[in-house]
């Protein structure tokens, strides 16, 4: 009975925070295909409901009732698991988010390590559904999109120890907590913008999307998926970018503090700035894609390996120096 | 209590079972997934004994980089294919005695090592691991590491660095007639390189490239 009612509680927080992600993940795509529209000067999608708002839930409710393909020659287990791993990666990572002091579903001590396993776990979701379907583009998409994950985590790692060093502990509201002076985007700022390059690489958006890149490789490694398995991947994809904009504006731009400590502002629950600055994040997610061509692959790798790498390292080795220097390492 | 036994059943039995299914089954990919799901279950095992820390970079480390680069150099190489054809042709035979040999030392070290663990206690002295239960056990960790296993530690990073700059060498060649772009020669151009200007006599033309 105990365990029931324990059981009870958690699934309606657990559905108290997915169904918003999932609406949300759904009012994105709608967003980011507005932004797009307006840097090229079209209207977007502006016809279902107001705004175009409905739009992607028309776009669900068609991808719901279409079929489903399975190819012949797949490997139909795997071929079935890679989308629905990827969307519960993508889902579960956001179980530690902090949305205000106290309202976080899981406040583990290691949240950030958490998220970091989760998102570089993504990747499989992609290696699988490229190697199941047993054809040849989504394996080379999956072949490119193994490799591209792999290095940008690196550099988003390094980029994570500049701030871990600052605030001497890995839970994600002790992060928070330690920005209230100044948020670290102001001292890490080069740091901060490496991290929004390689979340965009981590997450395959424009200009590094050659895993799907649709002018070499058709569709990638969602080129055999149809229906509601495409559907999930793309959920998946999106739920992992507002995951990367979240996880950025906690390291970087002070979570759910308030930009300034005065009356109006800080009167404003902790998870409205929280979105807002999710929002800007992704509006600026968005932008990139609308206005940077697409890379190269041997451009990616040496600006992964030859630059981020070399770069974080060394303000690494700044942001000790300084902190030892002028005694300012966090104590425990 | 009976939910952590039931959990540590479930993860352990998963453990277990793919732990087997790596080396029986047939594909190559299936058992690089298997072993996905071993390094899984045991990072389930560790976050269950309160090491949270060991199992979060057991899942960065292993599950997020190593079975990654297993599983692309076993999809690039095409295993699959060759259907364990050495286990029945007469080559073989070599490597059996080594793989005995071996999997008898490992063996008899687990013996020695689990025997030593029940029988002598007190070679194992777990209580000047000063883990105490104010400190989460990444600051444990970290103390002991940087303190008392300092040099240990700095080796092993050492060795590590060794291991890496020797597979770079070992695997690096220099490949002839490769174009390559070199960025600071396409920003440094100038236009009086890329242009010339050239004066064309009526009815004969130039001749470029020759």
């Amino acid at each position: 009975m105990e365990y029931l009612n324990i059981i009870f509680q958690e699934t309606y927080k657990i559905l108290f925070l997915l169904v918003p992600v999932l609406v949300s993940v759904a009012m994105i795509v709608w967003l980011d295909r507005r932004v797009w529209a307006f840097v090229q000067k079209r209207q977007g999608p502006n016809v279902v409901g107001p705004f175009g708002l409905l739009q992607s839930l028309a776009d669900a409710l068609k991808y719901i009732f279409k079929e489903i393909i399975i190819p012949a020659s797949s490997n139909k287990v795997i071929f079935i698991l890679a989308p629905i791993i990827t969307m519960t990666l993508a889902l579960t990572a956001w179980a530690v988010i902090p949305f205000s002091e106290s309202s976080v579903l899981a406040n583990i001590n290691v949240g950030i390590l958490y998220i970091f396993a989760v998102s570089s776990l993504g990747v499989y979701g992609i290696i699988m559904g490229g190697w199941a379907s047993n054809s040849k583009y989504p394996f080379l998409g999956a072949i490119r999109s193994a490799a591209q994950m792999v290095s940008y985590e690196v550099s988003i790692g390094i980029i994570i120890i500049n701030v871990l060093l600052c605030v001497g502990s890995l839970n994600l509201n002790d992060i928070v907590i330690a920005q209230k002076n100044m948020w670290f985007v102001i001292p890490l700022f080069p740091m901060f913008v490496i991290f929004f390059i390689s979340a965009l690489a981590e997450t395959n958006r424009p200009p590094f999307d050659l895993p799907e890149a649709e002018a070499e490789l058709v569709a990638g490694y969602q080129t055999e998926y149809s229906g509601m398995m495409y559907a999930m991947f793309w959920l998946g994809e999106y739920a992992n970018i507002l995951l990367m904009c979240a996880l950025g504006s906690i390291l970087f731009l002070g979570g759910w503090l308030s930009p300034v400590n005065f009356f109006p502002f800080n009167m404003i629950p902790g998870a409205i700035w929280l979105i807002f600055k999710i929002l800007l994040l992704f509006i600026l997610f968005a932008l990139v894609k609308a206005i940077v061509p697409r890379y190269r692959y041997d451009q990616l790798m040496r600006l992964g390996w030859k630059i981020f790498l070399p770069l974080s390292l060394t303000y690494v080795v700044l942001t000790a120096s300084y902190l030892f220097y002028f005694n300012l390492l966090p104590t425990i | 209590m009976i939910a952590h036994a039931i959990f540590f059943y479930i993860f352990s039995i998963i453990a277990v079972i793919s732990a087997i299914m790596v080396t029986v089954s047939k594909n190559t990919v299936h058992s690089v997934f298997f072993l996905i799901l071993d390094f899984i279950s045991i990072s389930c095992l560790f976050i269950m004994i309160g090491a949270e820390f060991l199992g979060m970079i057991m899942l960065i480390v292993y599950v997020g980089a190593v079975a990654v680069l297993f599983l692309f150099v076993v999809m690039m190489l095409n295993v699959a294919q060759q259907k364990n054809q050495w286990f029945i042709s007469k080559e073989s035979s070599g490597h059996i005695p080594v793989g005995l040999i071996i999997s008898v030392i490992i063996f008899f070290e687990l013996i020695i090592v689990i025997g030593g663990w029940k029988y002598k206690p007190e070679l194992f002295n777990p209580t000047n691991l000063s883990i105490t239960k104010v400190e989460s056990n990444t600051h444990s960790l970290g103390l002991i590491l940087y303190t008392d296993y300092i040099h240990v530690f700095q080796i092993s990073g050492m060795i590590l660095l060794i291991a890496m700059i020797g597979a770079i060498v070992l695997t690096f060649r220099q490949r002839e007639g490769v174009k390559k772009q070199s960025y600071l020669k396409q920003i440094s151009r100038e236009r009086t390189e890329g242009v010339e200007v050239l004066e064309v006599a009526p009815n004969k033309g130039v001749k470029i490239d020759d």
